[in-house]
């Protein structure tokens, strides 16, 4: 039997004449943890579909062989039948049916004619549940009332049930904090010792360097390199070397010259309940205070409340029985709305952009102008077109959005670019203090650096800037000073000199230590 | 190198309009000329005044992803109050229009109030209102239809406007319908100028020319064709007049105002709407408010059409209204969709009653027909979009 499990050979995949695979060579040893890495939009996603069975036999050029035998694969149902599943990044569960039932979602466990067989249904989702670390989960709450991590190990399960033996990963720990993506890694671990293959496709590369044994990079639909454990450097930057063709020396773009003002932003005794419990304190007399010209950073397990902390300052959308004075400019102002917000030139650019961001069916200028719509491209109720197509190419310019035109919908950009169409609907409400949750969320190196770049143009330009971020080298790398937030109240502030992960993480400790 | 501005005209953009020229000139064989005679082109008009005036308002709801089912009811209590008001209390016409028009906009926001503030879903609430104004109009009108109602009233919905008429080709020709046509032609040619000098002036992609000369030659003939045969009858009916009014003023409001922007964003993702300072309560509030105000219109063009009340009146108009907003391009989901859309919409369901009523076909014929023409059409557009990805 040969070595690997897997070989796809010359594997060529065009989409009317552009090529987005052109010759991948991928050979995955039998057992082994392989990780496929890639800006947005290299072909990774592009070489999954074609392995498992969406893009069908036919479509694209090159050899699959599976276990030493050619595959011709029309779709997904026969690349499963195989043991070869695929976990997308959305996750596909039904949130209102039981684990139990989700874990054998399509592929009930049935006695003759087709009746459910709760029984066993039951026994062997707890089966599943246990490999992969969920043993103490009942397996009749509904799945929507676990949290994303354990909504992630249930799809784990889920592939398991399917009597996997390849299992792809996309992106499995996009949405999960620190500790749920140790969690999933520990997993990851655990099945290669029961023998499963994975494959993983992650931005994260610390991640990918603890968990993987070989990495393959792929850059604009070749593959550049494959990386092998004990033999090849496995250092992030050796990595980031590979996927971008260059040295990318500051993954975090130097701010110079910006001479940081008086404070312009100030939260003062702010207290935030939860929205379905008025006695549930989510945010606890919290005070933040921020300079023009400054990035101050709000660090903080997921969890923590800083979401619901921004959330709460932009327009009360979230939260009940909210407290506390906003100052602007050092003027008190009362913000009772979004719409509030926005005309005290408070902008809010929130972490999840496809639901809460964007809207994807519209076209790019249309996105960047939502907000702004009624303050600068409008008169009487009138909007002018012309300013606003003039305005959209201007930031499509500026802040490099890759697309055709302005025109294009904005559901058919990479994560990136829609990122960055998110920013610029939020800069034409010319704000003077944004709050960024989670910028650079599942978006790639490259555009990274480019949001990055745009935070400091908005640094220079003297507005405040507030960063809300899980990756904790982000907040360290542009921020000039951190608050750290722990279950809701304000744990430590430190200065650029003090922060490190490992002084965030002590001052978290220490808050948490105080609670008991 | 000098940049290209040049772009295509997006054929897909007429395509409905092009299916629905389609649809006419095949029934114009089948039926051997006979819907192009002008009494015809002025009955297409009178029989789908209320239709069009209805799908521009459903247009709105369709554009949040929602429907309106109690439309056709509004039609009929409104209809059937401006009924009783002139013929059992001789109250003078302009009053009974202004009460009919009042109690639209009452229902409308009893239903928006519930939809938006109390977070109702629209089916059911207008399925209530449906339910709730057909029994208030038997139980107003005891279940009798009430007429016969003033000529001033009846006017609204069978009258024409004043006609100058001179001998003409065997029959007359009204002066006043070549004169509106000519000014049609005058301002579309205005129009299509003043377009490419903003687009020259910003610096815009322009059309090739021979493009914009089809489109526009296309355009005029339709106007002129139209406004001929209405010449050669009894000139211009005043539902045109209304129906074009109506039609002038919400595409304004959906493609050049703030308010129609923010009914496209609420439809395509209320979160980041709500997110970007839109208040989609309000949004949602007045699209029902306006939805009622518009049944009201509809429902006096009606009944002033009948020259009656009629209990039954409007049964199954906000079904046509539905279908015409979906024929004619909008998005089950929300967030797309235009008033011309809509309104080609109405005039293919029109055209086809009215075509197969000109050939013979029963109407329960023409309810196979029509339900085969809408899923037809959704299935077109959603293929079509697919295709793209």
């Amino acid at each position: 039997m040969s070595k690997y499990i897997l070989e796809m050979n010359h594997i060529t995949k065009a989409f009317s004449g552009v090529k987005a695979l052109d010759d991948v060579n991928l050979k995955v040893k039998r057992g082994e943890i392989h990780a496929l890495c890639g800006e947005n939009g290299a072909g990774k996603s592009t070489l999954m579909n074609v392995l498992s069975g969406v893009y069908p036999f036919g479509s694209y050029e090159g050899d699959i062989v599976y276990h030493g035998e050619v595959c011709k694969f029309h779709n997904i149902r026969e690349s499963e039948a195989k043991g070869i599943v695929i976990i997308h990044q959305e996750l596909a569960l039904s949130p209102n049916l039981s684990v139990a039932e989700n874990v054998f979602l399509g592929n009930e466990q049935t006695s003759a004619k087709g009746v459910i067989n709760w029984t066993i249904t039951r026994k062997k989702a707890h089966e599943m549940l246990e490999k992969v670390g969920l043993g103490g989960e009942d397996v009749n709450v509904p799945v929507g009332s676990l949290g994303v991590g354990k909504q992630q190990l249930i799809e784990i399960a889920k592939a398991m049930a399917k009597k996997v033996e390849l299992l792809i990963l996309d992106e499995p720990t996009a949405a999960l904090n620190d500790e749920e993506s140790k969690k999933l890694l520990e997993i990851m671990l655990e099945l290669k010792k029961q023998g499963i293959t994975c494959i993983i496709i992650s931005h994260k590369l610390n991640e990918i360097s603890y968990v993987a044994d070989s990495i393959t990079v792929i850059r604009d639909g070749k593959t550049i390199e494959t990386l092998i454990k004990g033999e090849d450097d496995f250092s992030e930057d050796r990595i980031i070397k590979g996927m971008v063709g260059r040295e990318l020396t500051n993954r975090y773009p130097v701010r110079e010259g910006v001479a940081i003002g008086d404070t312009i932003f100030e939260i003062k005794d702010w207290n935030v309940y939860h929205p379905d419990d008025a006695n549930r304190q989510m945010i606890k007399n919290v005070n933040i205070q921020v300079k023009a010209g400054e990035v101050v950073g709000l660090a903080g397990l997921m969890g923590a409340g800083r979401t619901e902390l921004a959330m709460s300052i932009f327009g009360k959308s979230y939260g009940q029985k909210i407290s506390g004075s906003i100052l602007i400019n050092g003027k008190k102002v009362e913000i009772k709305n979004v719409k509030d917000a926005i005309d005290n030139k408070l902008a809010y650019v929130s972490e999840d952009r496809k639901n809460y961001g964007l809207v994807l069916i519209d076209d790019i200028k249309r996105n960047m102008t939502m907000a702004a719509l009624r303050s600068f491209f409008s008169k009487n109720g009138v909007v002018n077109s012309n300013d606003e197509i003039l305005a959209a190419e201007e930031y499509k310019k500026k802040i490099n959005v890759k697309a055709n035109s302005i025109n294009q919908t904005v559901g058919s950009l990479s994560g990136g670019n829609q990122q960055k169409v998110v920013l610029a609907k939020w800069m034409l409400t010319q704000p003077d203090v944004l709050i960024l949750d989670e910028p650079t969320r599942g978006i790639d190196v490259g555009a990274k650096y480019e949001i990055y770049c745009v935070i400091n143009e908005l640094a220079k330009s003297g507005k405040a800037v507030v960063i809300i971020s899980s990756e904790m080298p982000e907040i360290i790398g542009t921020c000039d000073r951190v608050y750290v937030i722990n279950e809701g109240e304000i744990a430590d502030e430190l200065s650029k000199e003090e922060v490190s992960q490992e002084r965030i993480m002590q001052s978290i400790m220490a808050h948490n230590r105080k609670d008991d | 190198m000098e940049k290209k501005n040049v772009v295509n005209l997006n054929m897909k953009q007429y395509g409905m309009f092009l299916a629905l020229i389609a649809i006419y000139v095949i029934f114009a064989i089948m039926t051997g000329g006979k819907n192009l005679s002008p009494a015809n082109i002025n009955n297409l008009i009178m029989q789908n005044g209320y239709v069009v005036i209805l799908a521009v308002g459903m247009l709105l709801c369709v554009l949040t992803g929602n429907v309106d089912l109690g439309v056709g009811s509004v039609v009929a209590v409104t209809g059937a109050t401006a009924g009783i008001l002139m013929v059992d209390y001789g109250t003078n016409m302009w009053v009974a229009i202004i009460v009919a028009l009042v109690i639209g906009l009452l229902i409308g926001m009893f239903a928006g109030f519930f939809i938006a503030y109390l977070s109702i879903p629209p089916f059911v609430v207008t399925l209530a209102t449906m339910l709730m104004g057909r029994g208030l109009t038997y139980t107003l009108l005891q279940a009798q239809t009430k007429g016969p109602l003033p000529d001033e009233y009846v006017f609204i919905g069978a009258g024409f406007l004043p006609t100058v008429k001179v001998p003409f080709a065997g029959g007359t020709l009204d002066l006043v319908s070549i004169g509106v046509a000519v000014v049609v032609t005058v301002c579309i040619i205005l129009g299509e100028m003043k377009s490419i000098a903003t687009k020259k002036k910003y610096g815009f992609a322009l059309n090739p020319t021979w493009q914009i000369i089809a489109k526009n030659a296309v355009f005029m003939f339709i106007v002129w064709f139209f406004f001929y045969k209405l010449a050669r009858y009894n000139g211009i009916p005043f539902v045109l007049i209304i129906m074009c009014v109506l039609v002038f003023i919400y595409v304004f409001i959906t493609t050049s105002t703030v308010a129609g922007r923010q009914i496209y964003a609420l439809g395509g993702n209320a979160k980041a709407a709500r997110l970007s300072g839109i208040d989609t309560r309000k949004v949602f509030f007045w699209v029902y408010t306006n939805m009622g105000v518009l049944s009201a219109v509809a429902g006096i063009v009606l009944s002033a059409r009948n020259a009656s009340s009629t209990p039954k009146a409007g049964d199954g108009f906000e079904m046509d209204a539905i279908a015409s907003c979906y024929i004619g391009g909008a998005a089950v989901a929300g967030g797309a969709g235009t008033i011309t859309g809509a309104v080609v919409g109405a005039f293919i369901m029109g055209i086809l009653n009215n075509g197969m009523s000109l050939y013979g076909w029963s109407t329960d014929i023409q309810k196979i027909v029509k339900g085969a023409v809408l899923l037809g059409a959704v299935t077109i557009d959603i293929l079509s979009k697919r295709k793209k990805n």
